[in-house]
Formats: C-alpha cells, sequence, structure tokens
C-alpha cells in the first residue's frame, strides 16, 4: 500500500482519489487545535457531575447543604431544578438528567456542582449526601426478560423477528453454537467535555465534543424547556468518538449550572468518569444453527440473540436491528429464523460503537462458517466463496441488493496475498513480548479467516439527511454543515469536493454549528456519503449560477437525502436499508498454549470501498478500526460485577498499544463504483471491525485446537 | 495551601500565582500557563498524552506536581516548532496521515522526539517500544510508524 497512500503534500492540488494531508493536521501537530477541554472564558466555573456508586437503589434523600458550604461552590442542582423535561433520550426520552427516585446504574447522575476550582468542585460533589436504599440489581439479560420492571417502560427495549424463506427448508449437515461477546468501550482518548455559556436572552451557547449537534440540541433544549432558537450548539474539537458521543452526556448539567450561575461552565470528565458516562458495545449472547447441503451451500440459519442495552435504551433498538439484519453474515441464506432480544439491565448502558450489532453477530456467524467448513471437510475460504453474496442475491430481510456487492473479491484478494514471515528472533517477536515468558518452542502459529458486512446511512425508514451550504466570494469558497468532524477526515474531503466541482482551492470550512440544518450523525459510515453528497449537490448548485452567468456573492444551501428506505414489517422483511459494505481479514497469530498468550502477528485485508476518495485516510480508518476489532478479540472488555465496572481506567482496560499492535497490510481496495453514492464512495470506517475480531478468534483456534466461543479471549480461556 | 512559584517553561520564565500546592504540572500548564497542548486524556500516567520534557527527561506531567518543576527547564509540544515552521517530526505526522483525531498527537510528538535524540536511526521495534506508552485509539499506529520513520531519515539527513 506505500505506493497508493504516498503523501502528495499540502502543495499539490486536493484531487479526488489522492492522498491530500488532513487540514487540520498542522494545528493538531502544534498543540494549538482547540478540544472540548480546552475551551477557556475568563470567568468560567467548572462543572462536577454527582454520581450514584450503586447499580440499583431507592433515593431516600439527597441533600446539598454540606456542598453549598464549601467555600468557591456556586451551585449545586438536582432533579428539581430542571425547568424543562426530566428525561431524555436518543431515541426514547428514558434517562432522568438527575436520578430523584431511582438508580439504575453505576454511575448515574444525581447532582451537579458549580465551583471556582476543579478541585473545589471535586470536594463539593463528594460532600453531597445522598441516602440510598440499596436493591438488588438485575444484571442478567436472560433474567431481565421475565423481572419486575426496572422503568415504568419496561425491561425489552426491542424484539426482532425475520422470517425469511421456507420454515421447513432443512440442510443435511448441521453445526450448532452458542456464542458470547463481552462489553467494549470506545475509549476514544479525548474525554467528554465542553463550555456552555449563558447568553443575554436567556439562552445557552453550548460548545460540546460531539457526533450529533442537532440531536443532541433537541434534547437539551427540551430539557432546559427553552424554544430550539435559544439553544446554540458548536462543535468544540473532538478527541475520538466511535459510537460514544452519540448519546447527551454533560450537555444538559454544563447548560443548567451555566443559566443557574450566570457565568460559563466548563466541564471534562475525568477517565474514570468517561468509563461510566457514555454509552458502551452490547454484551452479546447469541445462539446459532447452520445447516447446509453436502455442496456446501448454505440452506438455512437459525438464530436467537439476546443483547443487554443495560440501563437506558440509547440507540439499542437501531442496534438490535442491524444485529439481526447481517446476522447470517454476507452469504446468501436461502431460509432463515432469527428471533433477538436487548433488554433493559442493572449494567452500563449500552449504545453506539463502531460495527453497530453487525460486530457481535459477526463474530458468532463466522465462528458458525468455521464450524461448517470443519464438518464439510470444505477449506473455510472456499465455503465462504460458495455462499458469497453478490449483486441480485436477497438479504434475510427479502431485500434484494442492487448496488455493489464485491463480497468474493474481497474474500479472493484477502486470501491470495502472501502470508508474513515466521516469527524473529527478537523476544518482543513472542507472545508475552519483554515478560520473556514464552518458550519459543511452545509457540504455535495459527491463520485464521473472515468476512464482515453491514448497512451504510441510517436504515428502517429513518428520514436521514444532511445540509450543507457553499458561498463563492472573492474566490474563496466557504463552505458550512452541520457535520461533525470527529478525526474521520471529513475537514479533508470538503477541500476535495471543492477542488473537484468549482476548481477553487481557497477553501474555509465555516464554524460547525446549528446556525445551519442537521447534518446527521456522525455514525454509521455516513458522513462521506451524506455530508459529501451535501456539500457536492451545494457546490454544484454554484456552479450552474456560474453557468448561469452569475457574478460576485454566490451562495447555495441544499438538502441531500439518500434513497428512502423502508420499515421492516412483523416477519422483519422489507427495503429497509441503502447500501452496503463488505471486508475481509485474515489474522496471523503466535500463541503459547501454556501460558495462554497471544500476539497478533499479521493482520491482512481487503474492502470493498466504492471508490477511493484519499488513499491515506481511507487505509488510516481500516487500520484504525482493525485494531480496535483486535482489541475486543483478545483484550477489551469492561469487567462487571453486580453492575460495578471493576476495571474504569486504561490501567485496567486495556487497549492495544504499539507493541500489540499487528502489522496491518491492506491487500487490496476493491473499487467497483456504487450507485447514488457521490463520487460511487462507499463509507469505510466500521468494515474493519466486523471481520477483524472473528479473524483473530479463527487464528487463536486454528493454534490451538479449542473452541473459544467468547470474546475477548482470555490467557485462560487459551490454557485453562 | 496556596503560594506562588516560577516555572521555567519552553525557555521562559512564567510566575504562577496562587495557586493550589497540588496542581499537577499538566493542569499548570493547561489551565495557568495558557499552554493547552499537553492533553489530558486519563489522568493517571497511562496513556502518554500529556508528555512533555522535564531537563530532558519525557514525562507524563499529570504525573508531576507542577511546584516540584521548579528550577527544572520544562519543555512542551508548543516549543516543537521553530518561527513558525514544523519539526521534521510535526511536518511527517502531518504528511503521512499519522493525526486522526489528534487527542494523542501532541504527546506522541513528544516522544518521538525524545526517540530520535536518543536513537537517530531506531528499528521497528525501537519505535514500537519508544511509543508504547502512548496510546492512540484512531490510527492503529500504522502511520503514526510510518511517520516516525520518515521523520528518522528527515532529521539524519538534514543533521536536524
Amino acid at each position: 500500500m506505500t505506493e497508493t497512500v504516498a503523501p502528495v503534500g499540502t502543495s499539490a492540488p486536493p484531487r479526488i482519489g489522492t492522498s491530500v494531508p488532513r487540514p487540520d493536521g498542522v494545528p493538531k501537530v502544534r498543540g494549538r487545535f482547540a478540544f472540548g477541554s480546552d475551551l477557556w472564558a475568563d470567568d468560567a466555573l467548572f462543572g462536577r457531575t454527582v454520581r450514584s456508586p450503586h447499580a440499583a437503589a431507592r433515593i431516600r434523600s439527597v441533600d446539598i447543604g454540606p456542598a453549598l458550604t464549601v467555600p468557591g461552590v456556586y451551585a449545586v442542582l438536582v432533579a428539581d431544578d430542571v425547568p424543562g423535561e426530566s428525561h431524555y433520550g436518543l431515541d426514547r426520552a428514558d434517562q432522568p438528567v438527575f436520578a430523584s427516585e431511582v438508580i439504575r446504574y453505576q454511575g448515574e447522575a444525581v447532582a451537579a456542582v458549580a465551583a471556582d476550582h476543579p478541585e473545589t468542585a471535586r470536594r463539593a460533589a463528594a460532600a453531597v449526601e445522598v441516602d440510598y436504599d440499596l436493591l438488588e440489581p438485575v444484571v442478567d439479560a436472560e433474567a431481565a426478560v421475565s423481572a419486575e420492571p426496572l422503568h415504568p417502560f419496561g425491561n425489552v427495549f426491542r424484539e426482532m423477528v425475520i422470517r425469511h424463506g421456507d420454515g421447513q427448508a432443512h440442510g443435511e449437515v448441521v453445526v450448532e453454537g452458542i456464542y458470547e461477546v463481552g462489553m467494549q468501550d470506545q475509549a476514544f482518548m479525548g474525554p467528554e467535555s465542553g463550555m456552555a455559556i449563558p447568553t443575554e436572552d436567556g439562552g445557552i451557547d453550548l460548545f460540546v465534543s460531539t457526533q450529533w449537534l442537532h440531536s443532541d440540541r433537541d434534547q437539551v433544549a427540551a430539557c432546559l424547556g427553552l424554544p430550539l432558537e435559544k439553544v446554540r450548539l458548536t462543535l468544540a474539537g473532538v478527541g475520538g468518538a466511535f459510537g460514544a458521543r452519540e448519546d447527551l452526556s454533560l450537555h444538559v448539567h454544563a447548560s443548567l449550572l451555566a443559566l443557574h450561575t450566570g457565568r460559563p461552565v466548563r466541564m471534562s470528565y475525568t477517565r474514570v468518569e468517561s468509563f461510566v458516562g457514555h454509552v458502551h458495545r452490547h454484551p452479546a449472547r447469541m445462539h446459532y444453527r447452520h445447516e447446509a447441503d453436502r455442496a456446501g451451500r448454505l440452506v438455512r440459519v437459525d438464530a436467537r440473540l439476546l443483547f443487554d442495552g443495560g440501563a437506558y435504551q440509547s440507540s439499542s433498538a437501531a442496534v438490535l436491528g442491524n444485529a439481526s439484519c447481517f446476522a447470517a453474515g454476507p452469504y446468501l441464506v436461502p431460509n432463515a429464523v432469527i428471533d433477538g432480544k436487548v433488554v433493559r439491565t442493572n449494567n452500563p448502558p449500552c449504545g453506539a460503537m463502531r460495527g453497530f450489532g453487525a460486530v457481535q453477530t459477526g463474530f458468532a456467524v463466522e465462528a458458525q462458517m468455521d464450524k461448517l467448513a470443519a464438518a464439510l471437510d470444505l477449506d473455510p475460504v472456499e465455503l465462504r466463496l460458495r455462499n458469497a453474496l453478490k449483486p441480485g442475491d436477497e438479504l434475510l430481510t427479502g431485500q434484494v441488493i442492487t448496488g455493489t456487492a464485491p463480497v468474493a473479491e474481497v474474500i479472493r484478494a484477502c486470501a491470495d496475498h502472501p502470508l508474513p514471515p515466521p516469527a524473529g528472533e527478537d523476544v518482543l517477536d513472542r507472545p508475552g513480548g519483554a515478560g520473556l515468558t514464552a518458550d519459543p518452542g511452545d509457540v504455535r502459529r495459527g491463520v485464521g479467516f473472515a468476512v464482515g458486512f453491514k448497512n451504510l446511512m441510517f436504515s428502517e425508514g429513518f428520514d436521514d439527511y444532511s445540509t450543507a451550504s457553499c458561498r463563492l466570494e472573492n474566490g474563496v469558497v466557504t463552505v458550512k454543515s452541520a457535520c461533525a468532524e470527529v478525526g474521520q477526515g471529513f475537514v479533508t474531503l470538503v477541500r476535495q469536493i471543492v477542488h473537484e466541482v468549482l476548481g477553487v482551492d481557497d477553501v474555509v470550512l465555516a464554524p460547525v454549528d446549528t446556525d445551519i440544518g442537521s447534518a446527521g450523525s456522525t455514525s454509521a459510515s455516513r458522513q462521506t456519503w451524506m455530508s459529501g453528497g451535501a456539500v457536492q449537490a451545494a457546490c454544484e448548485a454554484v456552479k450552474r449560477r456560474i453557468d448561469e452567468g452569475a457574478t460576485g456573492f454566490i451562495e447555495e444551501e441544499v438538502t441531500f437525502r439518500h434513497a428512502a428506505t423502508a420499515p421492516l414489517d412483523g416477519d422483519g422483511q422489507g427495503d429497509a436499508h441503502v447500501s452496503f459494505a463488505f471486508a475481509a481479514h485474515r489474522a496471523v497469530v503466535d500463541v503459547d498454549p501454556e501460558l495462554g498468550l497471544v500476539r497478533v502477528v499479521d493482520m491482512t485485508t481487503a474492502q470493498d470501498v466504492g471508490r477511493v476518495l484519499n488513499p491515506l485516510q481511507v487505509v488510516g480508518q481500516i487500520e484504525g478500526g482493525t485494531l480496535q476489532g483486535v482489541g475486543l478479540a483478545v483484550m477489551e472488555e469492561m469487567k462487571l460485577s453486580g453492575g460495578q465496572v471493576l476495571n474504569p481506567t486504561f490501567t485496567d482496560y486495556l487497549i492495544p498499544t504499539a507493541l500489540d499492535a499487528p502489522e496491518v497490510r491492506v491487500a487490496a481496495l476493491i473499487e467497483e463504483p456504487e450507485p447514488g453514492a457521490p463520487f460511487g464512495a462507499k463509507g469505510v470506517g466500521e468494515p474493519p471491525t466486523l471481520s477483524s475480531t472473528p479473524a483473530v478468534a479463527a487464528a487463536i483456534r486454528a493454534a490451538t485446537g479449542r473452541e473459544l466461543p467468547r470474546v475477548p479471549i482470555r490467557p485462560e480461556d487459551i490454557c485453562l | 495551601m496556596n503560594l506562588r512559584y516560577a516555572l521555567l517553561v519552553n525557555g521562559a520564565v512564567h510566575e504562577v500565582e496562587d495557586a493550589w500546592l497540588g496542581e499537577s504540572l499538566l493542569n499548570v500548564l493547561r489551565d495557568r500557563l495558557d499552554l493547552p497542548g499537553t492533553k489530558n486524556a486519563c489522568e493517571e500516567g497511562e496513556c502518554g498524552s500529556c508528555s512533555v520534557k522535564v531537563d530532558g527527561t519525557l514525562v507524563c506531567s499529570c504525573l508531576v506536581l507542577a511546584a516540584s518543576a521548579v528550577g527544572s527547564a520544562v519543555e512542551t509540544v508548543e516549543a516543537q516548532e521553530h518561527d513558525g515552521a514544523l519539526s521534521a517530526v510535526q511536518a511527517a505526522f502531518v504528511d503521512e496521515g499519522a493525526v486522526q483525531c489528534g487527542f494523542c498527537t501532541p504527546g506522541l510528538v513528544m516522544a518521538v522526539d525524545d526517540l530520535l535524540d536518543r536513537s537517530p536511526t531506531p528499528t521497528d521495534l525501537e519505535i514500537r517500544e519508544a511509543i508504547s506508552g502512548n496510546l492512540c485509539r484512531c490510527t492503529g499506529y500504522g502511520r503514526v510508524i510510518a511517520a516516525i520513520r520518515v521523520a528518522a531519515r528527515q532529521r539524519s539527513d538534514t543533521g536536524d
């Protein structure tokens, strides 16, 4: 890949298809890029959240008196101080701004404090006296289904049913398995942070690190009891997101404190708070049964999925929808029976994380494909090729793939790539590294293969759109969009699109705020298509005006929509999705089976990208997404006991370091332009997370002969 | 207990007034000296995003009490550029795609500068070892390592 990602430097024209460097790269390397935690105002106070240490409790009383006596404290607010809606939520308003009666998870907010120094705020928060009557937490998803309701809305967020094809069809070769995925955290580097500033008209200006400004604004305004026009959100620099910033965090708390004190309020979560202050990837338990004929063609897939949504709903319903729709993997499955549930427990709330439901079922279904290959005595790659989806095929939902689906192509490109050389002599090449624990004679190499797919953009009839404006004045183009740049490189793409359409390289990106219509969420691999499409359309509208003879100041605003989708019917059938993206990974691991140590040596991948708009940024997404999948395979899990998070720090929740990271080799970027997609490009952020985890698990199975039905795979799973 | 002291940061003396003695060097740099380039991802010495040099030694500034740095020379990411021109490490990070969200970037820039001072032509394993205390969640480290190789070549070419 070194050739295709060759940087073009800042002086070259920012052409589509070249490795244009990101315009915010320079301020970022200089330390001059303002993240949410860098915001500052002369008279700003510091906000701090008071959180429940318990996962399940009734609140007998909250006494803010002792906190108010701490010198330097300006406000202590509780549920009674919320002037508007008492609850909020991405999908359904089921989460209180401040808990006043019931605690449903450890870390739930009870009060918020504003003080003149962060340390004063911390001490004051500790001085708030909450009297809890402890309850037995419901932490088992199966038990939650029939347990007493933990919330007036009940314990089941969504049930999914997919009935596809002939329910009586059966195959001769049958494999079954029960699989589990632990709770993964997005673990972005920049903590939740922002600053709320009261405005003269009684409104609020909120600068915050987020993925979706307008969804935030609507929820904040409702809770503050303010009309939308009095609540203005501006994107503060975002230190990574991966789904965890799709929900509100400190937004309402900081705004309330600012309104109450009449002063700007800064808030920034500590790392421990961040671990309990945002949603996580749903833990899942999945029972699968695959049936195939003797020739290795899939006849039927049955799956029962149980996802733990934690205390509040967030995007659980859509996560389960995805998990179910893509439950059989990127294969042609004529008959399927899928039953899914996502439930409320007293565990930490779960919601969006890169891959969004398709990660969990992707892990299970790929393990099943390997089992089936073994039962058929077929090569696992060959089995996948025999069943690979192609254009014109029907999905489990009855939807026919009308766009591109180069599944066989990604499989072949990845599988045909040369294997890496044997391990070197350096101790750091061995499992366990500098710990010097692994005896080279014991180390076994394993190779595993997996394929994954999911939808791009929002599905199931959601009105998904993005608004952008383009202004040409004195040879300078100003683009405005509320698309949240979270690190993915949309800011680079804007320059490339303006160059392509208007031939102008002097481009200003206006502040990203709610003064323009929504760009939707930076999630679901959707912004290249949606906000890229909106910017392209706005630039083309300006170009038409020029072609018609307009001169001077020209401005056009456009709202861009993808082709409409439909809700699923009672059998889970319907054209619910717009487009799909596919990826394959081959993992090579070295394992010391006696010690249970794993070193992931190499991850080779091929991905369906539609068209490469910026090779450097595409490879960056693939390398980063692949490593998050490796993390889920062998390292990352939020450990829970009775609803308590046991490892809410980077000391105990381990994400891969540069020494853990394998070489990621991109065997091929398959470019088949997607009809309807701006420039033919598909989103590239999520697919790498779908197939990397199951490929690593398969490689460890190959090295050890163990079944390993759960990720992350821990040393004790291998050696005990 | 509050007091006043002076810190030597990036070659200039900064008076720190009325500071609480418990403040970390990270907090003082960011909140009192207007040097927010040093980042605060974990504040417990695990992530490396707050890396600075104290008397030439790379440290996590979140683990150093600011008052204990009195009499030492502190160097932050803000001093990496020279007269507004990016250092070889900074330029390589931009060109090679080593920056995504950028939150870990200032700490990585400091760690790589320190590595290349110690070992101008590092091996692959030396590079990985040197940045293993700097967590990055976006890049998977691939482009970061590519940038470090480029920066090493650039620095040895120019004798920087």
